[in-house]
């Protein structure tokens, strides 16, 4: 087959060209969620906080068992921000529409969201932080975008959102608006809740390309 | 000779050889370009004045979506691959192109592609509505059901590319007469050869990319959607890293074009040969790493624009660096103006004019303003329309008399010249101060300040493609009846193994390779 140098040509390149939409299908979105991931760009919050996640970043000097460090001095202003997506028709909204936080410190606050339709419905809110490069400095350990959630027609609830600040949060971040978009998985919810369920944050248990696909 | 072509549909159905071949994409190139043109024509009539005269804005987006789309995958990008089956051979000393049977498939898919695109113009729900760029959600979540059709569509036209391109790489690196090394191929050949390897790399992303929107459709995926974990960035990200290198495969060609032309209008061999080649592979690999100039409003980090604006900046070095060599070929040449000089020295002047544009857009935060503007419209339509279409009008003025053996009736090639000259510069000039003034693209509407300059590009618009039809009717004629002429040179200043051959070229030719000293 190789013996001909045509079709050895044209092999090599049928061959690169198959290579590219391979990149182009399997490559590229886990490596852009992986890239996004580490720079916090596109305002992505990354999943559940965990203590080993904490002594990684924080280093040494702090082990696992340890109270994180409030950073007394400092202030951080976090915003709220609720929005439905295309024509989701809950009612959305943040309870409280801004909080004052000393870095360190763990915070509650509770999303209000009231299925007003007469079908039951399954939402997924996803966040989403400005400035970008705060992203990765906000660290939620119980956010109810973890989880699609379901409400019965004409339910309401109130959704819980527990994060912290990180103290390594640059100085010049003193305003932090995390706004979370409500989507209709009502379709996809119902058939698939198992794998729906963590949205965007599957990591802990699976790898990005499987997140992905 | 061993055989001449068969006879009947014959020939055309099954043909394998490379001239017959190149014909046919060089005819259903034009005719999607008279297609793509009348769908431009939509647009500029029903934008002849504020307000819906003539059609719906629903039927608008589909205009702007197909005139895109059928300008730049039906009419630029075959045109040019019909021009290097016809060159390519006679211009190495190659007796054919070397995968002949793929050839004639590579040409044959696209009619079915093109059928199944512009079918859904037909259908219910209407053609797709997106825009030649078809961002995600609107193209997934949004888009009419049709959207599967345009999506094979774009698979289908996208393998023949890639077909098309693995047959001129095969042929340019394997098929050389002995002596024809690759720093001594005409720069038409060197371009197509960086071109075929951009569309090996890119035109799988692009299939890749309407593969994910197929399965975020159809499957329940979530590649683009948010609430399932995607995102619809990266949608772009991923149309982008195909598109701006697309660019570059739709204008480097033209280069080729141009680079053999001015120098046999000027007597004067090529300025600066092996920069032009250096000049091309730079522009070539730098556009793998610009893409996100497309997307400065997406929300990117500083280092991001800053990185993407400079990248993007420092590929005005190397077109200026062909920009240079062509001037310096015309200097102190013994210049005739025939109609493809004409056509040629149009394309230096306005693609330089598109250049400079794009250097604007370039700076990410002027681009800020100019992002989906009017300003946008104007700039690739100079790069585009006076770049690469300019160089295919020029080619078919150059080289028609090699491949039929009659001249083309120059006062009418010259009129031509000068009403699509003027008409492209009426129809697209304005454009700039209307972008600049905020007017949007995409739009059937627009604000009561807009009308004059909108009015002045219609009518532009309107004279620009009955000189395409001048053009059709010239070449037409040419055929028929064109004063014969048998001169192996056809121009007295025109080099390279091309003007060695019989004119009009011969069914087959170097049978046996020339010798290149």
């Amino acid at each position: 087959m190789a013996t001909n140098p045509v079709r050895k040509t044209a092999v090599w390149l049928l061959f690169g060209g198959i290579g590219m939409f391979c990149f182009a299908l399997f490559v590229l979105p886990p490596l852009y969620d992986v890239f996004c991931e580490i720079t916090g760009l596109g305002g992505k919050t990354s999943g559940p906080y965990t203590q080993e996640q904490g002594a990684q970043q924080n280093g040494a000097q702090q082990n696992g068992t340890e109270q994180r460090p409030v950073d007394l001095e400092r202030v951080v202003k976090v915003q709220f921000v609720a929005t439905n997506n295309g024509a989701m028709p809950w009612e959305f909204k943040p309870l409280v529409q801004e909080v004052k936080v000393h870095p360190g410190q763990a915070q509650k606050v509770a999303f209000y969201a009231r299925n007003a339709t007469r079908r039951d419905m399954v939402a997924q809110a996803i966040p989403s932080v400005t400035p970008i490069s705060a992203a990765k400095f906000l660290h939620k350990t119980e956010c109810f975008c973890f989880n699609n959630q379901p409400l019965k027609a004409g339910e309401s609830a109130d959704f819980p959102l527990v994060f912290f600040i990180d103290a390594e949060l640059p100085r010049t971040v003193n305003t932090i608006t995390l706004s979370y978009t409500l989507f209709d998985i009502t379709k996809q919810g119902t058939e698939q809740k198992a794998e729906q369920s963590t949205g965007k944050n599957t990591e802990q248990d699976a790898p990005p390309l499987a997140a992905v696909l | 000779m061993a055989h001449g072509p068969a006879k009947g549909i014959g020939r055309w159905l099954f043909a394998t050889n490379h001239k017959d071949i190149g014909t046919m994409y060089l005819w259903f190139s034009f005719a999607m370009f008279l297609l793509g043109g009348f769908f431009a024509m939509v647009i500029r009539a029903e934008l002849f004045e504020p307000g819906m005269q003539i059609i719906k804005p629903e039927f608008f987006n589909q205009m702007t979506t197909m005139h895109g789309l059928i300008m730049v995958f039906g009419a630029i990008m075959p045109a040019f691959v019909g021009l290097a089956n016809w060159l390519i051979p006679m211009q190495i000393g190659a007796p054919d192109m070397a995968l002949p049977r793929m050839n004639n498939l590579s040409f044959w898919i696209l009619p079915f592609g093109f059928a199944l695109l512009a079918s859904t113009l037909f259908m219910e729900g209407g053609a797709p509505n997106f825009g030649w760029t078809f961002y995600a959600p609107l193209s997934t979540t949004y888009a009419p059901p049709t959207v599967n059709f345009f999506i094979f569509g774009i698979h289908i036209i996208g393998a023949s590319s890639i077909m098309g391109s693995i047959n001129i790489v095969s042929t340019i690196l394997n098929l050389r007469a002995p002596g024809m090394t690759l720093m001594k191929m005409p720069l038409f050949a060197w371009t197509w050869l960086i071109t075929a390897f951009l569309l090996i790399a890119v035109m799988p992303v692009l299939a890749g990319a309407v593969t994910m929107m197929l399965m975020d459709i159809n499957f329940g995926t979530s590649f683009f959607n948010a609430a399932g974990g995607g995102d619809p960035v990266l949608f772009q990200h991923v149309f982008w890293f195909f598109g701006h290198p697309e660019v570059y495969i739709i204008i480097i060609p033209a280069f080729g074009v141009i680079s053999a032309i001015i120098p046999t209008f000027s007597r004067k061999p090529l300025f600066g040969y092996s920069s032009m080649v250096y000049a091309t592979s730079a522009i070539a690999i730098l556009s793998f790493v610009v893409w996100a100039h497309h997307m400065f409003t997406v929300g990117m980090p500083l280092a991001g624009e800053l990185y993407f604006m400079y990248a993007t900046l420092l590929i005005a070095v190397p077109t200026g660096v062909k920009v240079f060599n062509w001037i310096s070929t015309m200097f102190r040449g013994a210049i005739t103006y025939e109609t493809p000089m004409l056509f040629a020295i149009a394309f230096v002047i306005l693609f330089t004019l598109g250049g400079f544009t794009g250097l604007m857009l370039a700076i990410a935060p002027a681009d800020i303003q100019y992002h989906d503007s009017y300003f946008v419209v104007a700039h690739f339509h100079y790069v585009m329309v006076a770049g690469a279409v300019f160089s295919m009008t020029a080619a078919v003025y150059y080289w028609l008399p090699k491949w039929c053996g009659r001249m083309y009736n120059e006062a009418l090639g010259k009129t031509q010249f000068w009403i699509s000259f003027i008409g492209f510069n009426v129809t697209f000039f304005p454009q700039h101060f209307l972008g600049l003034a905020g007017m949007p693209r995409r739009y059937a509407d627009y604000s009561l300040q807009f009308t004059d300059w909108n009015m002045v590009s219609s009518v532009g618009a309107f004279i620009y493609g009955a000189s395409q039809l001048l053009f059709l009717y010239n070449v037409i004629s040419t055929i028929r009846s064109g004063e014969k002429t048998d001169d192996p040179k056809v121009w007295e200043g025109a080099e390279g193994l091309e003007w060695t051959l019989p004119t009009p070229a011969p069914f087959h030719t170097f049978s046996t390779p020339p010798d290149v000293k």
